[in-house]
This record gives structure tokens, sequence and C-alpha cells, in this order.
């Protein structure tokens, strides 16, 4: 887009053919956006007898508000030594006594624990004014920091096995893509049941190919296994998709590349460092940044299979946007989260972009 | 992994199994469904346990199928969303396209902007404009066979107009119509070419590959719609396939009839991928990696 | 001249009358049963019935799926676009009447006084809803499974104590022939978990929030009682003794059916299914008294009219017309629920003294408790599910309880104490 050849310069006929598509991304894209950016800064409800007030930036901090509370040990008056509980450790107050009406600490009020960190002797307690949606935050990074590699990789992988002539590779290519075309809810659905904790067909499935070594797991309803179990069929679902982007980069790279390195005797993984990928930069650039900002969106897994538990441990953003939203017909708290949202993928995005800006884009 | 080593046949058997085994991974979940949508509901959970979830036996028929369109309008539902899907597909082919070739071949105030916005948008998950959207949409005018009316709940044009402009479609385009040869474009406008007549006679013909990409992608999104249709549609006549779904959640759920609705609803949608999928990975080259 | 004035007189005249009897007045009206076709025939039934029977009104049905209904209304209300006749459940009227979708119905109360408490909708002393039929929980079990293994079968007059409850269900397990003695059905996300497992807080002596004031949840939801039941509810899950909430919807649909669990916490919705398969094995036991009674959900959906209507007379008559006592049996042999007076339940099949689901008409009458009556309703009972969620996979059942409490505190305060 830099041509600036006086052939090619016309106001009027720009604006018009590009002005459909602009008008309706204007209306239907970025006025409601900026209707959810008005929407944060008051108390709307989604149907309500009662006015709506301005609130100014409080439904912000309400939302986002940390804080550090730094707690010594529990002394006993008497003896100036230091309290200990049954398993021996020291005793510390409880962060509620900073948090709940303590005028010394107005800033602490209302805030719950999140974490707690101990350095020497002193514990440090995180407290958050909303905890779950510290936790969405959380889970939604890992969910990202983990799929966009996981995903791009297995994607790669799949691609360089496909990239093979042989008779029927079609076939099983059409098959690794088929997940994709599937909606996610209907995935959800289906998965939903293979990952029952009791005689559910993964269980059965993996407990037939180890023979009975394998102990039926909780897919779904463990904390610590939730959130991957609904990563892996996520990964499941999508990783067709990035395969056939990688499959056409792989297809760009000349034939006559691979000859000379293997004219020159190399070993199958430096073909693949020394010619494939860096023949691959731009298609890796690509899957990267469209899987990140799709994870970013993971709602409706969630919805379907374990709305936000075990304890939390699925939360992710998009839903509790719309559980605050429409579920609980808080409006404007729903639109905070989506502006807050909206500024966290946009950073990350350009992150992206800034630390892979060397190629030719 | 370029197959110019010479043929071994315990090679070949081995690259087979592989690749079957992971089909097997991808296929199992649909082939489950498809199973089940033929098994009464009880042996349907029952077989779930075990090896014969895959297998087409027992009491098999078509029993579900027949019950699931007693219990909703499936065609009805369908048509509704190949409907609203296809025009969308159409409408959204022609404006992204349109767009597009204003942003690459002609040079106006503003455009560089415009076009960051466009990008812009592709950042925001549709889940958290989705309410403000519906307030918007209920404000707005319309004049149809009924007159003036205000409000575009319960209609076609709810699910379609709002989709038709993304910034996904453009951006496919866009990056499509930097590869073309700029010579055929300043050669036709030597000639005297209007911009609308380099659009319709050299630029989208040579467009096949990226038509198929952007169709198939808007497509499956639209297709798979959960949430909107679930805010906008209030008369049945209007739902499309995935509100359709709800119908079968009521109590007393008959798993073996949502087997079958999952079964018939994922169709259209496979027919349509196998019939473009040869463009459409053609395209993928040809947009996604030039940069 | 004047016999074809007089003729014409009679004509104009006859002809305006034909006008004026072709002039009834259309009413809308929107249900929760669409993809259910026994209820669908049934509500259908009722509205060809009406129509026919007089000439003012013509009610013109639009079916909706259970699950997505109550998202539709609220986008309704958002567009003015409601209904005349609006169907809502039960402890959703307090907050549709408070956010102006509903008006009072024009319905008066001596009309109403055969019906079940559960089955009428007052919200500030004035009535919105009414509804042919109103659900009940029960234990689902089998004779035959609990004299083998020489247990009591509990009554309405003496159910099983807390503790006695809790023992049946370690001796079940014990005998390893089920996957878990009980299904309490946490697979049901959404309404089942307040509808289904606060009554057992209540039995204990918490409740979702404070009725006296309705404007805090503090004490109640997190008083000692409710603690108490938290404590025991977590017992249960961790000691296998129910499924947890990964347990699959469609596990929970047939569980108890095909034999997997020997006893089930339902409602009488999926009673027909369990009589169909077990017959005269089949028993629908009282929930357990945990301290202060045993206690069971009421409310399910009634009819009312909407805020916006023109005509709330024509919908109030609708649905008197549908009250009739033929409907209330009409339902309760379709879908089983229970019917709103004692005669449509004589008239029942299973409700009738000696059928097989009398019982659940006592439980309504004597153990039903209303979900808390209030505007706040919407959000108590998701913050009460998420709770409960939290509580069944291993939380600090205090913390758990204190945080839920904040949150409903915090949401009613926000509104304004929902005018109460």
């Amino acid at each position: 887009m830099t041509t600036s050849s006086k052939l090619l310069s016309s106001n009027g006929a720009g604006w018009s053919m590009a002005g459909p598509a602009m008008a309706l991304m204007a209306l239907f894209i970025v006025a409601p956006f900026c209707l959810a950016f008005l929407l944060s800064f008051t108390n709307q409800r989604l149907v309500s007898p009662n006015p709506t007030q301005w609130v100014g930036v409080s439904n912000f901090t309400n939302l986002l508000s940390v804080g550090v509370i730094p707690l010594e040990p529990l002394k006993d008056d008497a003896t100036g030594e230091v309290k200990k509980d049954e398993a021996g450790a020291p005793q510390y107050p409880a962060t509620r006594s900073y948090t709940r009406n303590n005028p010394e600490h107005p800033y602490f009020d209302g805030m719950r624990d999140w974490f707690s960190v101990t350095l020497g002797t002193t514990r440090y307690a995180v407290v958050a004014h909303d905890v779950i949606f510290m936790k969405a935050i959380v889970n939604t990074l890992l969910f990202v920091i983990v799929v966009a590699p996981a995903q791009g990789a297995l994607a790669l992988l799949l691609a360089l096995l496909i990239n093979q002539r042989l008779t029927g590779i079609n076939f099983y290519r059409a098959i690794y893509f088929m997940p994709v075309v599937v909606s996610i809810v209907v995935v959800s659905l289906l998965w939903r049941l293979i990952y029952a904790a009791d005689g559910g067909m993964l269980n059965t499935i993996l407990g037939a190919l180890t023979f009975g070594a394998f102990k039926p797991v909780d897919w779904l309803g463990q904390p610590s296994m939730a959130l991957w179990s609904i990563t892996a069929m996520s990964i499941w679902q999508a990783v067709g998709f990035h395969m056939v982007i990688w499959l056409s980069g792989l297809q760009t790279i000349p034939a006559t590349l691979y000859e000379a390195s293997t004219i020159e005797g190399a070993t199958g993984w430096q073909v693949f460092r020394y010619v494939t990928w860096p023949g691959l930069r731009n298609t890796a650039i690509l899957v990267l940044i469209v899987i990140t900002i799709q994870a970013f969106g993971l709602f409706a897994q969630i919805d379907v299979m374990t709305q936000g538990g075990p304890i939390d441990s699925t939360q992710t953003v998009v839903f509790q946007a719309i559980q605050r939203g429409y579920v609980k017909q808080d409006i404007a708290g729903g639109s905070t989260i989506s502006v807050v949202l909206f500024v966290l993928v946009l950073s990350v995005s350009l992150l992206q972009r800034y630390l892979t800006r060397g190629s030719n884009r | 992994m370029s197959s110019t080593s010479s043929p071994n046949v315990l090679g070949l058997a081995g690259r087979y199994a592989l690749l079957t085994f992971i089909a097997l991974i991808f296929i199992f979940p649909l082939v489950f469904m498809v199973m089940s949508s033929l098994k009464p509901d009880l042996q349907l959970l029952t077989d779930s346990k075990s090896i014969r979830a895959f297998l087409p036996v027992g009491d098999i028929s078509l029993n579900n199928y027949f019950n699931a369109f007693k219990r909703a309008p499936v065609a009805l539902f369908v048509f509704n969303s190949v409907f609203v899907t296809g025009t969308t597909v159409l409408l959204s082919i022609a404006i992204c396209s349109l767009a597009a070739f204003s942003f690459v071949f002609l040079q106006w105030r503003g455009r560089d902007t415009t076009f960051a916005l466009v990008l812009a948008t592709l950042i925001v998950p549709f889940e958290t404009i989705a309410i403000p959207l519906l307030l918007l949409v209920n404000n707005l005018p319309w004049i149809g066979t009924d007159g003036f009316s205000v409000g575009w709940l319960n209609s076609y044009r709810v699910q379609i107009v709002p989709f038709v402009a993304d910034g996904l479609t453009v951006f496919l385009f866009v990056q499509y119509f930097k590869d073309l040869p700029r010579e055929l474009v300043e050669a036709a406008r030597v000639e005297g070419a209007s911009w609308p007549q380099i659009y319709r006679k050299v630029v989208m013909p040579l467009s096949g590959p990226v038509v198929a990409t952007a169709a198939i992608l808007k497509f499956l999104a639209m297709y798979n719609q959960y949430l909107w249709p679930l805010m906008v549609t209030q008369a049945e006549q209007y739902r499309p396939v995935m509100v359709g779904l709800q119908y079968f959640f009521q109590l007393n759920r008959a798993w073996g009839e949502i087997m079958a609705y999952l079964s018939m609803i994922t169709v259209p949608v496979l027919a349509f991928y196998l019939v473009l999928q040869r463009a459409f990975i053609a395209s993928i080259a040809a947009t996604g990696v030039k940069g | 001249m004047r016999k074809l004035g007089l003729f014409a007189a009679a004509l104009l005249a006859s002809a305006s009358f034909a006008g004026l009897a072709q002039a009834a007045t259309e009413l809308q009206m929107w249900d929760h049963g669409a993809g259910s076709d026994v209820e669908t025939k049934l509500i259908t039934q009722v509205v060809d019935d009406f129509n026919k029977s007089q000439s003012d009104w013509v009610v013109k049905l639009e079916k909706f799926p259970q699950a997505a209904y109550n998202d539709s209304v609220t986008a309704g209300a958002l567009a003015n676009k409601l209904p005349d006749i609006l169907d809502v459940d039960g402890p959703n009227m307090p907050n549709w009447a408070w956010s102006k979708y509903m008006q009072p119905l024009p319905i008066d109360e001596a009309a109403l006084s055969k019906l079940l408490p559960g089955a009428v909708g007052k919200w500030q002393g004035k009535i919105y809803s009414v509804g042919l039929w109103d659900a009940a929980c029960a234990i689902f079990a089998r004779k035959s499974i609990l004299d083998e293994n020489g247990i009591r079968i509990p009554t309405l007059d003496k159910p099983w104590s807390g503790d006695e409850f809790t023992a049946v269900l370690k001796k079940l397990q014990a005998t390893g022939k089920y996957d878990y003695p009980i299904d309490m059905g946490m697979a049901w996300k959404g309404e089942w978990y307040p509808y289904g497992f606060s009554p057992f807080m209540q039995s204990f002596g918490g409740d979702i929030v404070d009725r006296t004031t309705y404007k805090t949840a503090q004490k109640a939801l997190n008083g000692e009682a409710a603690v108490k039941f938290g404590k025991w509810w977590q017992g249960i899950v961790k000691d296998k003794l129910t499924p947890g909430t990964s347990e699959d919807p469609a596990t929970r649909d047939s569980g108890f059916v095909s034999g997997k669990f020997a006893l089930s916490w339902n409602g009488n919705w999926a009673a027909l299914g369990a009589l169909e398969k077990f017959g005269k094995d089949m028993l629908f036991l009282p929930a357990p008294d945990f301290g202060t009674g045993s206690k069971i959900g009421a409310a399910s959906w009634q009819f009312g009219v909407s805020a916006a209507s023109k005509h709330p007379d024509g919908a109030a008559a609708f649905i008197k017309f549908a009250l009739q006592d033929k409907y209330s049996t009409a339902f309760s042999d379709g879908i089983g629920v229970v019917p709103a007076t004692v005669e449509a339940a004589k008239a029942s099949k299973n409700y009738a003294p000696g059928g097989a689901m009398e019982v659940f008409y006592g439980l309504s009458t004597k153990q039903g408790l209303l979900r808390p009556v209030t505007p706040g309703y919407v959000v108590e009972a998701k913050v009460f599910e998420k709770a409960m969620a939290d509580i069944s996979n291993g939380a600090d059942v205090q913390q758990t309880l204190d945080t839920a409490a904040d949150e409903i505190d915090a949401d009613i305060k926000k509104n304004n104490d929902y005018g109460h």
C-alpha cells in the first residue's frame, strides 16, 4: 500500500467502494463497542426501574484493584515468641481484619484473599477486589500461553506429516480438518460425555489401550485437570485448520531448495532448520496471531461443559463478561470486562507484531 | 519430508499406520455421534462404555431421526441456517472485496487509518459487543412489506446484516489483492477503464481462491453461531439450527434424538467444505503466506 | 320503499353485528414448552378450547424451548415486544414484576383460594401469576432395595432424620452394588441447584437470603446452620455417596432407571419414566428432616400478564379458563406434575388417593417452601449455584458461603434493595 502512482489516486471512488463495508462495520462493530465503553462508566442494568447513574471509573477500580498486605507472625504477648499452630508453622493474623471495616486501611475494604507468598517470616497476602475476575484473567492467559505454541506446533507436525505424496493423502487431510467444521458447541457436548468420570468413553479407551493399567480420571471434575481437559479438546477441534495453513506455507517452499540440500547431504533436522523453517516464517506469524486472538475468546466450551468450575479453575474473561452482563443482568459490569479484554488483547497483539517485526510484513 | 526416497514397504505400512492412528483420534467423537444416533437411548448409554459405541450394533434404526423431526421443525431450522448463512456469505464477499479493492488499489485520504481500524476490529470477540449490539438493533428502523417499523428482532435481517462486513474477510482480500500483478490494473487504467470495471473485469476473475477461503470461513462462523441467534430470535420461524438444539434439552432428554439432530445439522457444513476444499487450500497459500 | 329501507337497515345492522362478532381481539401468548411434545399438545389444546368457547378473544401461541425462554423474554422486554400472556417460572416472577415486565393480574383472589400455595405468585401483596400445577421433589427409591437392606421406609409424618439418611447412604454404599447410593443430580446446572438443594439447607435452618427483610444474606447463607449444611454436603460428595459436579447429563437422565443408583433426588417430572420402569416397586420418599422439618421447593411455571399488554382482562379471561381442574389433571397425567387443586388431584391418574405419586401432593402441601420471593432472586440463584458447586468440589465451606453472602448483599445494595 505504498504506491503513489498518479494513475491510482482517487478520493471519490475510494470512499464509495469502501463505503458500504465501512458503514456496516462502523454501525455494527464500532458503535456497539463504543456503547459498551460508555456503559462501563455507569451502573446500567439490563432492565430495571432504577434510573441509570454515572459512576465514573468505579466499575474499573472494583474490577481491577489489587493490594498486597504484609503480615507478620502473631506473637504471644507475654513471651514475645511466635505463636504456632498444630503443624508447628507460625500463625498469621487473618486478612479479614484488614479487609473488613478497618478504618486504617480503606483501600483494602471489601477485598478478598487471592493468594499469598511467604518470604522469610513475612507472609505477603495478595488481595483483590474481584478475585474471580483475577482468576479468569490468569486462566485465560494460561490457556493462551499454552494453546498458541502447542496448537501451532502440533499443526506444523501434522502438516509435515501430511505433506507427502502418498495415495489417499487427501482423504487423511479431509479427516484431520473435519473437527474444524463442527460447531464448538456440538464438540463440547460430545466431549462432555467422552470426559465423563465413571465409565466415560475416554477412560474406557485409555483403560483398554493400557490393558487396565490406566485408572479412570475425573477429567472435568478436578480443579487441576479441568482447564487442561478443555485445552486438549480445543486443540483437537482447531488444529486441522492451522495444519492447512502450515501446509500451504510448506508448499510454497521451492522444491529446488530441498533438492539442493539432499545433494549436499543434509540430515532431516538440518533440512528442517535451514530450508523449511525460514520459508515458513510468515506463516508462523499468521498462525500465531490468529490462534492468540481466538484463544482470548474462550467461552462456548466453558459454558457447555463446566460453567467456570470446578472452583473457578475454568473461569475465563469472556465467560465472566456474559455471566455478569447477561445472566446476572449487570450490563455495566459486563461492559467493563469487555473493555478490559479489548485492551488486553490489543496489547498482546501489538507486542506480538513488535516482536516479529523483522519479517517483510 | 519430501518423498524423494525410494519406497520401502515396511516404511510405507508404517506411515499409513501412523496416519490412520491419528485419523482415528480426529474422527472418533464424530463416529460416536453418528452411531449413537442410530441406537435407542438406553443402549446408546451402555454402549458408550465399550468399543460398541463406534459400531452399528444392536437395535439399529432411524427412529431417532423420525422422532427428532417430530420434536422440532428440523427442516425449518436447517433452511433458516442455510438461508441466513448463504445470504451473509454472498453479501460479505461482495462488500468486503469491494472495500479491499479500494484499500489496495486506490489512494484516498484516511485510507491507512481506516484500514488500521479494520484490523483493530479483529481483536474484538463477538461476545463482548453482543449486549450493546442487542440494544442497538432494537432501535433500528426498517421499511419493509409491513411499512415502517422499529426494531429488528425476530427477523432474518438481524441475523444477516450485522455480520456482512467483518475485519477478517477484508483482511484476507487485502492480502490476496496485494499479490496480484500491478501491471494488469495499471494497464487497464491506462486504457480508460473505470475503477468498478477494473474490479469486475480484471481483479475479481482472478480471485477464485480467496473467494473460496473467505466463503468457507464465513460459512463456518455463521452456521455455527450460538449466542446471537439465542438472543434475537423469538419467533420459531426464524430460528437457526443452534437455537433449535435447545428443543432437545427439555426435561426428559432423548439422547438418541439429540445425536440424530447433531448429525443432521453437521451435514450442510461438511458438504460445503468438501465442495470447496481444494480451492480453499490453494488460496491459503496465496493469502496467508506472502505477508 | 319503506320495506326496502327497513330491509336495508336490517342488513346494515346484521352486517355490523357480524363485523362486531368477527372483531375478536388477538392475544399473543408465549409458552416455554417447545420441544416437549406432551406439554405442547396440552397447551395447544387449552388454547384451542378457549378460542372456541368464546368470541371476544383469540389467543395465538408462540412456543419457545425452555432452555432459551428466559433469555428470549429479557430480549423481548428490551425491545418492548412482550406478548400479552406470559409464561413465567415462579421464582422469577418478582424480578419480572419489579422490572416492569408484568402487571398485576385482574383476577379475584377468592377464585384462586383452592389452589396450592405454590401455584399462586404474589409480589408486594398483588397477584402476578397463577399456575396449573406445582412441582415437587422426592427421594426416588425402590421398595425391593430398601427391604433387601433392612431400611425403614419413611413417611410424610416420620421422614428420615439427617443422621438416619446419611446412615442409609453409607449402608447402601457398603453393598457395593451401585455406582453411588444416591444421585443428587449435579449434572443439571442451572435452576436445579437452588430448587433441588436449597431445601436441604433450609431444613438445616439456613436460607439463601434473610426472608424477614430480603435485604441481606448474612447469617442466613453463612450462618452456623448453613455452614453445617455445607459441611454435610461436602462430606457426602467426598465420601462418594453421590456423584459430583462433573457428572455428565446422560448419566443423570438415565442412571436411576438403569440401576446405577439405589436412590435418586429428583422431581416429579421424572417420575413417570421411573414408574414406567419399576411400576409397583417405585417409591417416592419425603426429604429428610435435618432439624427444622423437611422442606422441598415449590412453584413452577405460571401464567401472567405482561405490563405492556393492552388487554389484561382478556389475558385474565384466558388464565381463568385455563385454571379449570380438567386441564390441571391433564397436565399432571401428561408430564407428571402436581395438580394445583384437590379436585384435580382426585381426578388424576397418579395423584388420586392410592395413586403412585399421591405422596407428592402431600409433600407440596406440607413441605413446600417457595424460593425467596424477591427480585434479587435472579442473582441469588446464580450465586447459590456457584457456592454449591464450589463446596462440592472441596472449597472451604465458611469462606465460600461468606463470599456468596457478600456478593448477594452487594447486589441488593446496588439495586436499591430491589424495592423491599
